[in-house]
C-alpha cells in the first residue's frame, strides 16, 4: 500500500460516528484491510469525541468551478458593494447600499426605507426562505455547498492553507512532523493571512453602515467610531474562528439547518448520491484486468479525501453532507482515468435514507412542493413591487388628542387637537398645505396663531414634520349636526403645492352631548 | 448484564441510542464534541469569576459587593447625574432667555415643550390631570379662560407663587365673600342672583327674579366681577358670561358657590421647582391650546 493511500485509510475513519449500510462496511469485509476497526466499537465509545481534523485535497471539476464562481461573486460583492454609489441627489447619502442609523433611514439603491417600512425587510427575509426551500426541494443544501458564508469563507482559507502548506498529503506530514522553524514560519504565516482575511471581512461589514470611502480613510487614520472598531473585531474574530479554526464543526454542532433539511427534501431531490447497484462491489482494479463482476468503484477513497466535511458518501445521504458535489468531480476524473462512464457518484433523485437505493430516473423539477414555493415567492415579489411602486411622495398619520377628548372653549365652541406628521419623501424642499373639511364651519388654528382655514408648511427632503393642529368647530353647527353620539368626523387634506400631489385623512372630532 | 443494561443498537447505523422510545423513534446516543464540553467549563470559569467581580452573595448585613465594587444604583445615580448634566446645558440656556427667545428658538422651544411635559405630569398632573383638562374645582388649562391671565408672564407668575397659597406672600389672592354664611345676603336674594348669573351666562332664567337679581349684582358682585359680570382678571374674579363654568353652572351650584363662595387653593413652586423648569412648565401650559 503506497503512502498516500495510508494516509487516505486513516482519513476514511469518518468524523465521529459511521453510517455504514449493512454488509458494505467501508472498514474490513470489502477490501479486507485488517487495521481498521469501527469506530462506534461499545467499549470505544466516550462521552465526548475529539476533534478529528480534515485535510480536504484540491480538485479539479465542473462543480470546482462552480465553488469558484459562486466564492468570487458572494465575495466581491459583499467586499465592493459599499464603495458602490448612488446619486440621489443633494443632501442624500450617495451610497448604493447604506443602512444609515442616525437618519434611521436604509438606502437600496433607488430604494429608501424608513424606519415604519421595516416590513419590507419581512418580505425580503419571507422570499429568501421560500427561496432555500425551493433550492433544497430541488436539489437538497446546494445553499450549504454554494453560497452559504460559512462554506465560502472556509473554503477560502482552506485555498490560504493549501497555498501555504501545500495540498492534502503535505498538510498531514507537516501536522505529524516536529516543530521546525520551517513548520513554524508556516503556522504563523497561514494565521496570520487568515487574520488578513477575517479583518477585512469584519471590515468590509462596517462600510454597509456609514459613507465607505470616508470610513475606510477614517480607519486607517484611526479617526473611525470606537464602534467601528469594536464590530471589527468581533466579525473578524468570529470569521477566524469559524471559518479557520472551526469549519465543518460549525455545520456538523450549530448550524440547525442541517437538521431542517430532512423536512425539505423529498424522493425527487436531487441529492449528492453515490450508485451502489453500479458501484458494488468494490475494490481495488488493476488496470487492464476485467471488469465483469465487479462494481465500478475502484475504492480509492478519491471521493472522501476531497471531502470538506470528511464524510464518505458511498455511506448514504449524512447529516454531514453539505452536496457541494466536490466528490463528484473527484470521482468523475477518476472513472475517466481507469475508463469507465462518469457520475458514479451524482446529483441524483433518491430515496432519502442511509443506503437507500439510488433512484437511477430522472425526476420532475415541476411537481407540487416547487410550484407552491415558486408561487409564494411570485406573490411575495409582487406585492412587495406594487406597495414599492404605489410609494407616496407625501405621508402623513393624524394623531387626535385623547386626553382632553374635547376642549370647550369660552364662546362655547368646540375644540379638537390632533398631533399631525407629514412625511416628505422626495430629495427636495416642499410646501405643503393643509386643510380641514367635514363639517361646516369648522377652522383649523395652528398653535399660537389665528384661525386660519389653511395652513402652509415647508418640509426638508426625505423629513418628517411633526405639527400641532387645533380644530375648532362652532358650537351652533356641532348642535346642527346630524349624529346620535358625540363623534363627528374630519378629514385633513394635505397637499403638495409643487406637484399637486394630495392626500386626504379622514379622523373624528369629539364634542359635548348635544 | 441485566436487560436494563443491554444497550439498544439501531438497526440502520449500527449506533447505540439513548433507549428512550417516542412513537418508534429513537435517538441516537451520539458523543459530544470535546471543545463543546470545554465550553461549558469555560463558562463555569467565568461564573466563579464574575461572582468575584461582582456583587454576588447575600451576607446577614448586605452583601458581598464584588472586587469592584459594581451597584446597579450607583450606575442608575450616575446616569442620571450625568443626564442632568447633559439637560443643564438647555435648562441654563432656558432660566436666562426670555419667553420671546425661547420660543424663537425652534430647538429650545422642543426641550422646553418636552420638559414642561414631564414636570407637568410629576407636579400637576394629580390636580389638573395628565391631559391638563381639569376637573370640578380645577381649572381645565387647554381652554382660552384665564382667572389669573393667560399670557406667559401670567402664568408663570401663577405656578411661582400659587393661588391663596398661605406659604407665599405675594400669592394669587381672591377673596369672595360668603354671602349666606356671613350673613351678607338671605337665601332669596342669593336666588335672585342666581337668576340674573344664569340669564347673562345665556341659561333660561326667569325674568322678575333676574331683574331684582341684577340690582343686587350691581351692589354686591359688580365691583370684582363687572357690571356686565365679565370678570376682572387683576382680581381673579371670574368672567360670568362665558360657556366655563370651574364649579359648574346648575343653579344649586350657582347657589352654592354664591352662599360659601369658593376658595382653591394652589401651591407656590417657587421653591420646589427651579425657574427653568417653571419656565417650561408656562410654556407647556401656554402651548396647550388656550395662552394668550
Amino acid at each position: 500500500m503506497s503512502e498516500e493511500a495510508q494516509e487516505d485509510n486513516h482519513q476514511a475513519e469518518p468524523l465521529v460516528y459511521k453510517r455504514s449500510p449493512a454488509g458494505t462496511s467501508a472498514g474490513g469485509t470489502v477490501l479486507g484491510t485488517p487495521d481498521v476497526a469501527a469506530v462506534n466499537k461499545a467499549e470505544d465509545r466516550t462521552m465526548y469525541a475529539s476533534r478529528k481534523r480534515v485535510y480536504p485535497r484540491r480538485v479539479y471539476g465542473t462543480f470546482r468551478v462552480a465553488k469558484w464562481v459562486m466564492m468570487t461573486l458572494s465575495l466581491s460583492i459583499y467586499y465592493l458593494l459599499p464603495f458602490l454609489r448612488f446619486d440621489r441627489g443633494i443632501g442624500v447619502p450617495d451610497q448604493a447600499i447604506l443602512i444609515d442609523f442616525p437618519t434611521r433611514k436604509a438606502y437600496f439603491f433607488a430604494i429608501e426605507i424608513w424606519p415604519q417600512e421595516v416590513y419590507y425587510v419581512t418580505g425580503l427575509l419571507l422570499v429568501a426562505a421560500f427561496g432555500l426551500f425551493l433550492a433544497t426541494a430541488l436539489a437538497g443544501r446546494v445553499w450549504c455547498g454554494y453560497a452559504c458564508p460559512q462554506t465560502v469563507w472556509t473554503d477560502l482559507f482552506v485555498h490560504i492553507e493549501r497555498w501555504i502548506e501545500g495540498d492534502r498529503n503535505q498538510r498531514l506530514r507537516l501536522d505529524k512532523a516536529p516543530w521546525t522553524f520551517s513548520k513554524i514560519f508556516k503556522k504563523i504565516f497561514k494565521h496570520i493571512c487568515w487574520l488578513v482575511v477575517a479583518l477585512a471581512t469584519g471590515g468590509a461589514a462596517v462600510f454597509y453602515f456609514a459613507d465607505a470611502p470616508t470610513l475606510f480613510i477614517d480607519l486607517f487614520a484611526g479617526d473611525a467610531p470606537l464602534t467601528s472598531y469594536i464590530f471589527i473585531a468581533v466579525l473578524a474574530g468570529f470569521t477566524y474562528l469559524l471559518g479557520g479554526i472551526a469549519r465543518e464543526q460549525v455545520c456538523i454542532y450549530m448550524c440547525p439547518w442541517p437538521r431542517i433539511q430532512g423536512a425539505l427534501v423529498d424522493e425527487h431531490s436531487y441529492l449528492i448520491a453515490y450508485d451502489d447497484k453500479r458501484g458494488e462491489a468494490r475494490g481495488a482494479h488493476k488496470k487492464g484486468s476485467s471488469w465483469d463482476g465487479r462494481g465500478d468503484c475502484i475504492d480509492c477513497k478519491q471521493c472522501v479525501a476531497v471531502c470538506p466535511m470528511g464524510i464518505d458518501i458511498r455511506d448514504g445521504l449524512q447529516m454531514e453532507c453539505i452536496q457541494c458535489a466536490l466528490c463528484v468531480d473527484a470521482c468523475n476524473g477518476i472513472m475517466k482515468k481507469v475508463d469507465r462512464a462518469p457520475n458514479l457518484i451524482r446529483y441524483s433523485p433518491a430515496r432519502v435514507g442511509v443506503g437507500g437505493a439510488v433512484n437511477v430516473g430522472k425526476s420532475p423539477l415541476i411537481r407540487p412542493r416547487t410550484v407552491i414555493y415558486v408561487v409564494l415567492i411570485t406573490a411575495i415579489l409582487a406585492i412587495m413591487i406594487s406597495t414599492l411602486l404605489n410609494r407616496a411622495g407625501l405621508e402623513t398619520t393624524v394623531i387626535r388628542d385623547r386626553n382632553p377628548l374635547f376642549v370647550t372653549l369660552s364662546s362655547g365652541n368646540i375644540r379638537n387637537g390632533y398631533s399631525l406628521n407629514v412625511i416628505n419623501r422626495l430629495p427636495h424642499d416642499r410646501q405643503i398645505k393643509i386643510t380641514v373639511t367635514g363639517i361646516e364651519g369648522v377652522q383649523l388654528r395652528p398653535p399660537f396663531s389665528d384661525n386660519v382655514t389653511s395652513f402652509t408648511a415647508t418640509i426638508g427632503p426625505d423629513q418628517g414634520q411633526d405639527m400641532r393642529m387645533f380644530v375648532i368647530v362652532p358650537l351652533a353647527q356641532w348642535r346642527a349636526l346630524d349624529i346620535s353620539d358625540t363623534r363627528a368626523e374630519v378629514q385633513f387634506h394635505v397637499e403638495a403645492l409643487d406637484d399637486g400631489e394630495m392626500l386626504a385623512k379622514t379622523t373624528a372630532f369629539m364634542g359635548p352631548k348635544k | 448484564m441485566s436487560e436494563h443494561d443491554k444497550p439498544d443498537i439501531d438497526d440502520h447505523t449500527g449506533v447505540e441510542t439513548t433507549g428512550h422510545d417516542w412513537d418508534g423513534i429513537k435517538e441516537l446516543n451520539m458523543p459530544l464534541p470535546k471543545w463543546w464540553l470545554y465550553t461549558f467549563y469555560v463558562s463555569i470559569v467565568w461564573a466563579i469569576g464574575y461572582m468575584i467581580v461582582y456583587p454576588s452573595w447575600p451576607s446577614l448585613s448586605g452583601y458581598y459587593s464584588g472586587l469592584i465594587g459594581y451597584s446597579q444604583r450607583d450606575a442608575v445615580a450616575e446616569d442620571i447625574a450625568e443626564a442632568n448634566s447633559k439637560r443643564a446645558v438647555y435648562s441654563n440656556k432656558i432660566a436666562a432667555a426670555s419667553f420671546d427667545e425661547i420660543r424663537a428658538d425652534v430647538a429650545l422651544m422642543e426641550v422646553a415643550q418636552a420638559g414642561g411635559k414631564a414636570a407637568f405630569g410629576d407636579n400637576c398632573a394629580p390636580c389638573h390631570g395628565t391631559g391638563a383638562q381639569g376637573f370640578t374645582g380645577f381649572p381645565n388649562l387647554n381652554d382660552d379662560e384665564w382667572l389669573w391671565g393667560g399670557t406667559l408672564n401670567d402664568i408663570e407668575y401663577t405656578i411661582q407663587h400659587g393661588v391663596r397659597f398661605d406659604g407665599d406672600d405675594d400669592t394669587r389672592l381672591s377673596d369672595m365673600p360668603r354671602f349666606k354664611v356671613d350673613g351678607i345676603l338671605d337665601r332669596a336674594q342669593i336666588l335672585d342672583v342666581v337668576e340674573h348669573v344664569t340669564k347673562i351666562a345665556g341659561g333660561e332664567a326667569d325674568a322678575d327674579r333676574a331683574a331684582r337679581g341684577a340690582a343686587l349684582f350691581a351692589d354686591n358682585c359688580a365691583a370684582c366681577h363687572g357690571a356686565d359680570g365679565t370678570g376682572d382678571r387683576s382680581q381673579g374674579a371670574p368672567n360670568l358670561t362665558d360657556a366655563i363654568w370651574l364649579y359648574g353652572s346648575d343653579k344649586a351650584v350657582l347657589y352654592a358657590s354664591i352662599s360659601n363662595s369658593r376658595k382653591g387653593v394652589m401651591p407656590a413652586w417657587a421653591g420646589r421647582l427651579d425657574a427653568a423648569t417653571i419656565k417650561q412648565l408656562a410654556l407647556y401650559v401656554h402651548a396647550l391650546g388656550g395662552g394668550e
